[in-house]
């Protein structure tokens, strides 16, 4: 038999009907659905008569427009208000499970399918949101679609799609301490380029990657779409069976070993061959920061900000021009020394539970700088409940944090946390795109231990500054 | 989506090039929650002007727009087609057409006829002299025709497009023709579904 690598074994698993000259029809075993992209899709199966094909295999969750104020605050902003109550009104009318603001399992679309167990390895996932490459964690082929899609896919429970190449990105020996998931994967959207993985499904492969745990796996793949990959997974082993063990989603007992013993398939096969390889030593992965308007404008946080004369083509030398501008930021000031005015730790990057333990460890004893405005969300009620079991949110509270409820919150400026203009953010999101966080706000992405740091310092700063 | 064969109706000459999907639909109109209701909103900006053609009592209940060169051009708005036709427009002719709302159009029903740029003028022509020419656009035929002028022109439309308008088939109509598959994959397939998970308020027994 021919060997495969992982993305065509759960692609051949999932093919319906290849007609002649038109696109593969693929069969999506979870579609997730969220209030900002469906609406209209429900609208369209209303408009044609159309029912959900699989409720039992759609679940829906409020998380763009919810306020993190206190449950108590009212949705103030008319058009959030609207699109939560439409997905109300359509999850009612078409029987689909739905998680609304306050609800025990309610938060980001991507935290909650692996924390329920309901992503599980092998599946064909989607979602109205580029991120669902998160829980290509679990290995399993997942991605974001468009509101037609989203229609497409309630209507029939399929898709129509071509088949991606095949890119694997390796992390070649094992990363150094204080060196996290988000780091690597800044690393690898850096050498990949905003463009580099279009047109590509990346698996990601290697001792460090194979050392991460799955809420570090999953900030991996969170962020392959800012390389441009159609999606990011990596195969299963033994940190995939025992974090899905006991979940809600998951049998027990027997069943649940029977299912393990498929998913320990679900990797590609010893001297499979891929469309492209790439490989990252991990030695030159350090703590990164970006300090420019796209993902992969990163440097390490010890460096310094570049100056358009680091490049010699006319291109990159004015987007670096520009971007500096609109960052606000001087070619060889150290990163270490460039002031920050909100830290936000959070989005479906870095809102799990490690997360906030590894900003909790950095935030114990400290003082958020009186300069600056940190916050920290969940990303989840389930994360949120744990958090406040260990009593981390102590920890935040006692050093000056805000303690918020689950959304995306400042990750996009959508629902009331935003930046204003001018205002410069440690974030832990994934997009540091020009008014990403709100009109005219300068986005730095970085680790929830960075981002943390920083909060106490008031400037970017490393962990063991404060830690010490 | 309904099925084509043949549209017949009044035309209004808008007579502008390089009309993007900014002009069709301006971006306030994307947080809308309804897929409908965009008609309001189409060509937003000119539509307080009296003098706007969409506004002449001669061009009311007009069904074909007849535009210039590069129609539709810009963001892929998928609104834009909708606002088109929420107007009451079925088709639009030009001399061509942004690529993205083109093949939306397409899967919404929005008949797409391109025509070069003399016949368009002279269609505009005719119209203005007299808004209530009826314009016939056969799908099937591929042409266009004004009946009591003998005028007719024929217009490119790849044989998928063609198919899907006559038969009604939007994408999701042309996925369900593989219903039986589509069960049948159903009926083989080992992947876990939600049933048992959530009870009807959405909690789980973990
Ligand atoms: S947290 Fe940010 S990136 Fe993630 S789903 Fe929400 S808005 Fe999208």
């Amino acid at each position: 038999m021919t060997k495969q690598t992982l993305y065509e074994k759960i692609w051949d698993d999932h093919v319906i009907a290849t007609p002649e000259g038109e696109s593969t029809i693929i069969y999506i075993d979870l579609h997730l659905v969220h209030e900002v992209t469906s609406p209209q899709a429900f609208d369209g199966l209303r408009l044609n008569n159309r029912k959900v094909r699989r409720p039992d295999r759609t679940l829906a969750t409020a998380d763009h427009n919810v306020p993190s104020d206190p449950l108590s605050t009212p949705v103030n902003d008319p058009i959030s208000r609207r699109q939560l109550e439409a997905l109300d009104e359509n999850c009612a009318e078409f029987g689909i499970t739905l998680f609304p603001r306050g609800h025990e399992n309610q938060g980001i679309v991507h935290v909650i399918g692996p924390e329920l167990g309901v992503t599980k390895p092998g599946m064909t996932i989607v979602c109205g949101d580029s991120h669902t490459s998160t829980h290509g964690a679990f290995a399993s082929l997942a991605f974001g679609i468009g509101t037609s899609e989203v229609e497409h896919v309630l209507a029939t429970q399929t898709l129509p799609q071509q088949k991606a190449q095949t890119m694997s990105v390796t992390i070649d020996g094992i990363v150094g301490p204080g060196v996290t998931a988000k780091d690597i994967v800044l690393k690898i959207v850096n050498t990949l380029g905003t463009g580099g993985g279009a047109g590509y499904v990346i698996e990601y492969r290697g001792e460090a990657i194979r050392a991460l745990s799955m809420e570090g796996r999953m900030t991996v793949c969170n962020m392959s779409i800012e390389a441009g990959a159609r999606a990011g997974l990596i195969g299963a082993d033994e940190t995939t069976i025992e974090y899905l063990r006991g979940r809600a989603g998951v049998p027990d007992g027997a069943e649940f070993e029977k299912l393990a013993e498929y998913w320990r398939t679900l990797r590609t096969d010893d001297d499979a061959t891929f469309d492209k390889e790439v490989v990252i030593k991990a030695s030159e992965i350090v703590p990164f920061v970006t300090w420019g308007t796209n993902p992969a404008q990163v440097i390490a946080l010890d460096g310094v900000v570049p100056s358009p004369d680091d490049y010699q083509d006319a291109d990159s030398k004015n987007a670096t021009a520009r971007s500096l501008e609109y960052m606000g930021l001087t070619p060889g000031t150290p990163m270490k020394e460039v002031q920050v005015d909100v830290v936000f730790i959070g989005s479906c990057t870095n809102s799990r539970i490690e997360d906030l333990r590894s900003a909790a460890v950095v935030a114990q004893g400290n003082k958020v700088a009186s300069t600056v405005r940190a916050l920290v969300v969940p990303g989840s009620h389930r994360v949120k409940k744990q958090a406040e079991a260990e009593g981390l949110d102590q920890i935040f509270l006692d050093a000056g944090f805000e303690w918020r409820e689950p959304s995306c919150s400042m990750c996009l400026g959508m629902n009331p946390d935003q930046l204003t203009p001018g205002q410069r953010s440690a974030s832990t999101s994934n997009r540091n795109f020009e008014g990403r966080q709100g009109r005219g706000g300068r986005t730095h992405l970085v680790s929830p231990g960075v981002a943390a740091a920083s909060a106490i310092k008031g400037r970017f700063a490393t962990p063991d500054e404060v830690t010490l | 989506m309904k099925s084509i064969r043949i549209l017949q109706g009044r035309a209004v000459p808008l007579e502008l090039s390089d009309v993007d999907t900014d002009q069709i639909i301006p971006s306030d109109w994307l947080k809308r929650v309804e897929r409908t209701g965009f008609g309001r909103g189409l060509f937003s900006e000119w539509r307080d002007s009296p003098e706007f053609v969409l506004n002449q009592e001669q061009y009311q209940g007009a069904t074909i727009l007849l535009a210039g060169p590069r129609f539709g051009t810009g963001s892929s708005r998928e609104h834009a087609v909708w606002a088109l036709m929420d107007y009451g427009f079925d088709a639009i002719i030009a001399p061509s057409f942004g690529d993205i709302f083109k093949n939306n159009s397409s899967k919404q029903g929005l008949v797409i006829v391109e025509l070069p740029n003399a016949d368009v003028e002279e269609l505009s022509k005719l119209v203005k002299a007299n808004p209530a020419l009826q314009i016939t656009v056969d799908v099937e035929r591929r042409t266009v025709e004004v009946a009591e002028l003998s005028w007719e022109r024929s217009f490119p439309l790849d044989a998928m497009t063609r198919e899907r308008l006559l038969n009604g088939w939007d994408d999701i109509g042309i996925t369900l023709r593989r219903d039986a598959e589509i069960t049948t994959y159903e009926k083989t397939s080992h992947s876990p579904t939600l049933n048992g998970i959530f009870d009807a308020s959405g909690h789980s027994a973990r």
